[in-house]
């Protein structure tokens, strides 16, 4: 963003420092977000950007931190510009940390362009709407809550639930049907443990896809600057492949938890008010900021398919984490442990999940003429069971009237045979349908209410006969 | 006019110094890059301005240049049908300049284009005394709409001159004013501070329904032309797409749609439907009488605190034109949270959960800009403004300050219920806890214009859900075989009060809208059921049997998606077969 470029200044007056923060004494005219770089006795270097800037006064945001910075012999550098990174296809297949350094021993980008990695919005005047379906193979995915291309749809998590198993899943499985494609996948991994990190990796280099992948890294004991910059970096080189180089480009973000963290860190150390849970009020536009970076734009081939992943703190999707998110995102999936303590993988509660999307994307022409109908349905039916089960432990089953107890069984087998299924299996459109109209035909045909008679007949096992 | 330096930099936040002739409230440009901005505070020479663009690569001893005037919009023909940002610049204009997907900063561009000619009737004559609203001319903008260009506010005298009926732009002088001796131009193109809500000669009470097609809101919580409505809910609810479909198929003449704060795709998906669909009152495309506003949450924070103002004046330019403005917006928490973001920067002290003290006046001065008013100006004429809101309350908590404080200005509260959103009954809007003060203003229009029985079928749907709220937790603690059967036929009519009427799939192309007759029909159907069913139980038929026997109730429910507007006689037959199939019930037990 930063178009006046200016000579570089050195300064070495520093009045305080605080958390990530280093307070330049002295400074006339530097520029907010500014490029800096911090030189010590030792010459170790390290960079930060200009958070506020006054006559005289210039506070810096040191990405490194601050350990070891010290007032006396410490030099500052303006930089006249803005924080940079190189990108470039080049880093498929690579590992970098957020501002371009490369983590894998391999050499650095020299090729590449030079983005600011904050972005800019999007026109939304240029947007072009997202309808084409993506198949994950995953029932209560496609079925329920279909995935679009250049859709953002997050993954809500608990601790310990499968979520980077379910994620890696869907990058293997993805597809849009009859379309050989020019894809890649960005993966943006802030804060996280090591092992996570090489999960993914080891997952990728298994299934070959590895030199589609790039990533973007920053790990559990980095300062929390790094782990700010970590997503912005890693849909930089999304949109620079999306609306570049013309690919189908899933971003998967994991940890946003461990995003809002690092922010709200910052925003400690910088005393700003608390909203939330201590996290800054700004927090929406900040989230807002990564998360409406995924989509398609007219006249490009290309699409961003956006999948942050996040753990909710306590189970709680009301926590300021989640619950901005969704407020942002078009849609969740949400993880359950409940259902992952009855063994069911993947663990997903589709009452609680949603595409905002997927109207557009399904249906006759796109996937199955009866799709849209035999979802809502299969919600309906089991929201109801979910809510029978409730009356059930109060009063006993037996106290249920006979469709009560249908509902019952109709819960059970949508659970058992719709949610769960493997982790390498990949079902198809048709398949997903069929097994969902299989479990409702647990139910009295008076009860499909959802769905026009026209569809019964025509799909309906009763009808149909054995398959 | 003022000019300074930039002496701080803090995100949207700029302190300028040497502004000593800064007004409060004044548009400025900011820096090298000319940003806009605005004043809202003044210290000494200090001016603070709020930044509508983002200011990175801004800093100290910059220039700030002041424009003398309040931040205001053009207003004239070349609205309807357009993408604005926040501050009405023409989205679809700057990508054709940018050729960007991205918005750029620093980008100027006018509202309202400069080229086009618009074919001007005049319908003064020279020497007419004019006053303020007064029609100077008309113009058909639109398939739909006649825009009618007026005497600002502000403004009278004798008209001198007056063009000929022809093709103008809107800065052609159309018309010259004699004001004391002084002469003024009149162009097609105005100008209005988005701040100062529009004069009016005086504002009435609504009296008319709104009508939306959304069964729930016609039927239950009716809203007025001229009132004001808010519809809270956790975030997948159904805020947007309730706002979406009140857009679409609201009798309104104009509508307004400010996306403040949120997705960018819900955007993109108005702008390519809109063109598409039909208004179902007048059978034109959509955007012919639809103005969208966009700051999408990733814009500039300051940019969405002034689009809710933007949006609210464009309502009241048309409705001075005498037109029904509907003006939604969707999210009044995000315009919230831009206030407390700013006045967080500029140092405020904040009162609840970190929202500056003024929260409620604000939300009041903005929901004070609806109502239904006669206009200014000859010929005499009425207009309105409805305000329709999305509130978006963290958690889904409904006692945090914004749900709270718009609570108590608005006549119509649509809450939106997260668990009827689970269970995928749309619109989630939770009958229990709902309201609307217009119920009795528009019994009378039903009355006279649909059917007398309105309002008792209505009061007898409401009075029978709240009973089955009652009977499930009687059941909970029971279990449903000890009802009595007159309450079990409660709770099958409530069922069929939910499943055949408020269950409206805004994306099914015959449930979307429900014309008030087809209501109507669904009401009567479900009033009969019970009407028989009480019948039936009272000569010992069991529900049971009924549940059983009647088994036009799924083809009943299925009727809002298989029945069209336009083919009301199909209910003819729904309605013989359940008088028959009772018929039979009451000839088993010997009746
Ligand atoms: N009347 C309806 N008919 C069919 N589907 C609906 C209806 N209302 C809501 N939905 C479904 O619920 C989803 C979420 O609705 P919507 O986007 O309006 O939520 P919201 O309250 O605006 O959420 P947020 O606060 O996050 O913006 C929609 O994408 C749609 O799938
Ligand atoms: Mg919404």
């Amino acid at each position: 963003m930063m178009e006046t470029s200016m000579n570089v200044r050195e300064y070495s007056n520093i009045s305080m420092i605080k958390g990530p923060l280093v307070v330049v004494q002295g400074v006339e005219d530097s520029a907010y977000n500014e490029l800096v770089e911090v030189e010590m006795p030792n010459g170790e270097r390290r960079r930060g950007i200009v958070v506020d800037t006054q006559r005289g006064v210039s506070i810096v945001q040191v990405f490194e931190g601050t350990r070891g910075i010290s007032p006396t012999g410490t030099r500052i550098r303006y930089l006249g510009r803005g924080l940079e990174v190189k990108i470039s296809e080049e880093m498929l297949g690579r590992i970098f940390n957020p501002l371009g350094d490369p983590l894998d021993n391999g050499p650095p980008i020299i090729k590449g362009e030079k983005r600011d990695i904050n972005g800019e919005p999007i026109n939304p005047a240029t947007r072009d709407y997202p309808e084409e379906f993506i198949q994950t193979g995953i029932s209560a995915i496609d079925g329920l809550n279909s995935l679009l291309r250049g859709q953002k749809l997050p993954i809500f998590s608990g601790s310990g639930l499968p979520a980077n198993v379910l994620a890696a899943q869907i990058a293997k499985q993805a597809t849009v049907r009859g379309e050989e494609s020019n894809f890649a996948v960005v993966f943006g991994a802030i804060g996280v443990r090591y092992d996570e990190a090489l999960f993914f990796k080891k997952f990728f280099e298994e299934t070959g896809a590895i030199n589609r992948v790039g990533l973007i890294m920053s790990l559990a004991n980095e300062p929390p600057v790094m782990k700010t910059l970590t997503p912005k970096t890693a849909l930089t080189l999304a949109e620079y492949l999306a609306f570049e180089q013309d690919m189908h480009v899933l971003a998967i973000l994991i940890d946003m938890t461990n995003y809002c963290e690092a922010l709200r860190e910052i925003s400690a150390s910088k005393e700003e008010v608390p909203g939330r849970g201590g996290y800054p009020g700004y927090m929406y536009t900040d989230l807002a900021q990564t998360y409406e970076r995924a989509g398609k734009v007219v006249g490009k081939k290309g699409s961003i398919t956006q999948m942050p992943i996040l753990t909710m703190p306590n189970d709680d999707i009301t926590h300021p984490i989640p619950d901005l998110t969704g407020y942002i995102t078009e849609g969740q999936i949400t993880l359950d442990r409940n259902l992952y303590n009855k063994g069911i993988y993947p663990p997903i509660n589709v009452l609680m999940s949603l595409s905002r999307l997927a109207k557009d994307g399904i249906g006759e022409g796109k996937t199955r003429d009866d799709h849209k109908e035999v979802s809502n349905q299969l919600f309906a039916a089991y929201a109801k069971a979910v809510d029978t089960r409730g009356l059930a432990a109060i009063i006993g089953e037996d106290s249920l009237s006979d469709t009560d107890k249908k509902y019952l069984m109709f819960g059970d087998a949508f659970e058992r045979r719709f949610v769960s299924q493997g982790v390498n299996e990949n079902r198809d459109i048709e398949t997903t349908l069929d097994i969902g109209w299989e479990v409702l035909s647990i139910l009295p045909e008076k009860e499909l209410t959802n769905i026009k008679t026209d569809f019964i007949k025509k799909y309906h096992p009763a009808y149909r006969g054995k398959r | 006019m003022a000019k300074g330096k930039v002496a701080r930099v803090n995100g949207p936040l700029v302190v300028a110094e040497g502004m000593k002739d800064a007004q409060m409230f004044e548009v400025v440009e900011v820096g090298e890059p000319r940003l806009v901005g605005e004043i809202t505070r003044i210290e000494g020479d200090r001016a603070y301005i709020q930044v509508y663009e983002d200011t990175s690569g801004i800093r100290p001893g910059e220039p700030v240049i002041g424009s003398g005037a309040p931040l205001s919009v053009e207003l004239g023909p070349g609205l309807l049908g357009q993408l604005f940002d926040g501050l009405l610049r023409p989205l679809g204009e700057i990508y054709n300049l940018t050729k960007s997907p991205f918005v750029k900063r620093g980008v100027k561009l006018p509202s309202l284009n400069r080229e086009k000619k618009w074919h001007f009737v005049p319908k003064v004559k020279k020497g007419d005394k004019v006053s303020p609203g007064d029609i100077l001319g008309t113009v058909q903008e639109t398939g739909l709409v006649e825009h009618r260009v007026m005497v600002p506010p502000y403004h009278h005298g004798t008209i001198k001159e007056v063009v000929p009926e022809g093709d103008y732009t809107v800065e052609d002088t159309v018309g010259v004013l004699d004001m004391n001796g002084d002469e003024i131009p009149l162009k097609m193109l105005q100008r209005w501070p988005v701040r100062v809500p529009r004069p009016f000669k005086e504002k009435l009470d609504p009296r008319e329904p709104l009508l939306t097609g959304i069964r729930i809101l016609d039927t239950i919580f009716p809203i007025a032309k001229g009132g004001t409505a808010a519809i809270p809910g956790p975030f997948g609810s159904g805020k947007t797409v309730t706002l979406q479909s009140l857009a679409k198929w609201s009798e309104a003449k104009i509508v307004i749609f400010v996306g403040c704060g949120e997705r960018g795709n819900e955007m993109t998906d108005e702008l390519r439907s809109f063109p598409k669909l039909k208004d179902p009152w007048t059978g034109r495309p959509l955007l012919e009488r639809t103005v969208l506003v966009a700051n999408t949450s990733n814009m500039p924070v300051a940019a969405r605190e002034a689009s809710i103002y933007v949006g609210v004046t464009l309502a009241e330019y048309f409705r001075d034109q005498g037109y029904d403005v509907l003006a939604v917006a969707d999210s009044t928490s995000r315009w919230a949270e831009a206030l407390r973001d700013l006045g967080g920067r500029m140092e405020e002290m904040p009162a609840e959960e970190g929202f500056p003290s003024y929260l409620s006046s604000r939300i009041a001065e903005y929901y004070e800009r609806a109502g239904r008013v006669r206009t200014l100006g000859n010929p005499e004429r009425y207009g309105s403004v409805t305000l329709a809101s999305a509130v978006s309350p963290p958690g889904g908590d409904f006692t945090e300050p914004v749900t709270s404080t718009t609570l108590r200005f608005v006549r119509v509260f649509w809450p939106l219920d997260v668990s009827l959103a689970q269970a995928r009954h749309y619109p989630a809007i939770n009958w229990l806890q709902g309201f609307s003060s217009y119920v009795d203003l528009v019994a009378d229009w039903w009355t006279r214009n649909v059917d007398p029985d309105w309002k008792s079928i209505r009061d007898f749907m409401v009075r029978t859900l709240i009973r089955e709220d009652e009977l499930r937790q009687i059941v909970r603690l029971v279990g449903p075989e000890s009802l009595a059967e007159k309450d079990k036929l409660a709770l099958e009519t409530a069922r069929l009060i939910k499943e055949a009427f408020l269950k409206q799939n805004a994306y099914d192309d015959v449930d979307a809208f429900s014309s008030p007759q087809k209501q109507m029909r669904i009401m009567k159907l479900i009033y009969h059921f019970y009407q028989y069913g009480y019948s039936a139980v009272e000569k010992g038929v069991l529900v049971k049997r009924i549940t059983e026997k009647v088994t036009v109730v799924p083809d009943i429910i299925r009727s809002k998606a298989t029945i069209k507007n336009n083919e009301l006689e199909k209910y003819d037959e729904l309605e013989s077969k359940l008088k028959a199939q009772f018929d039979e019930l009451m000839k088993e037990v010997g009746a």
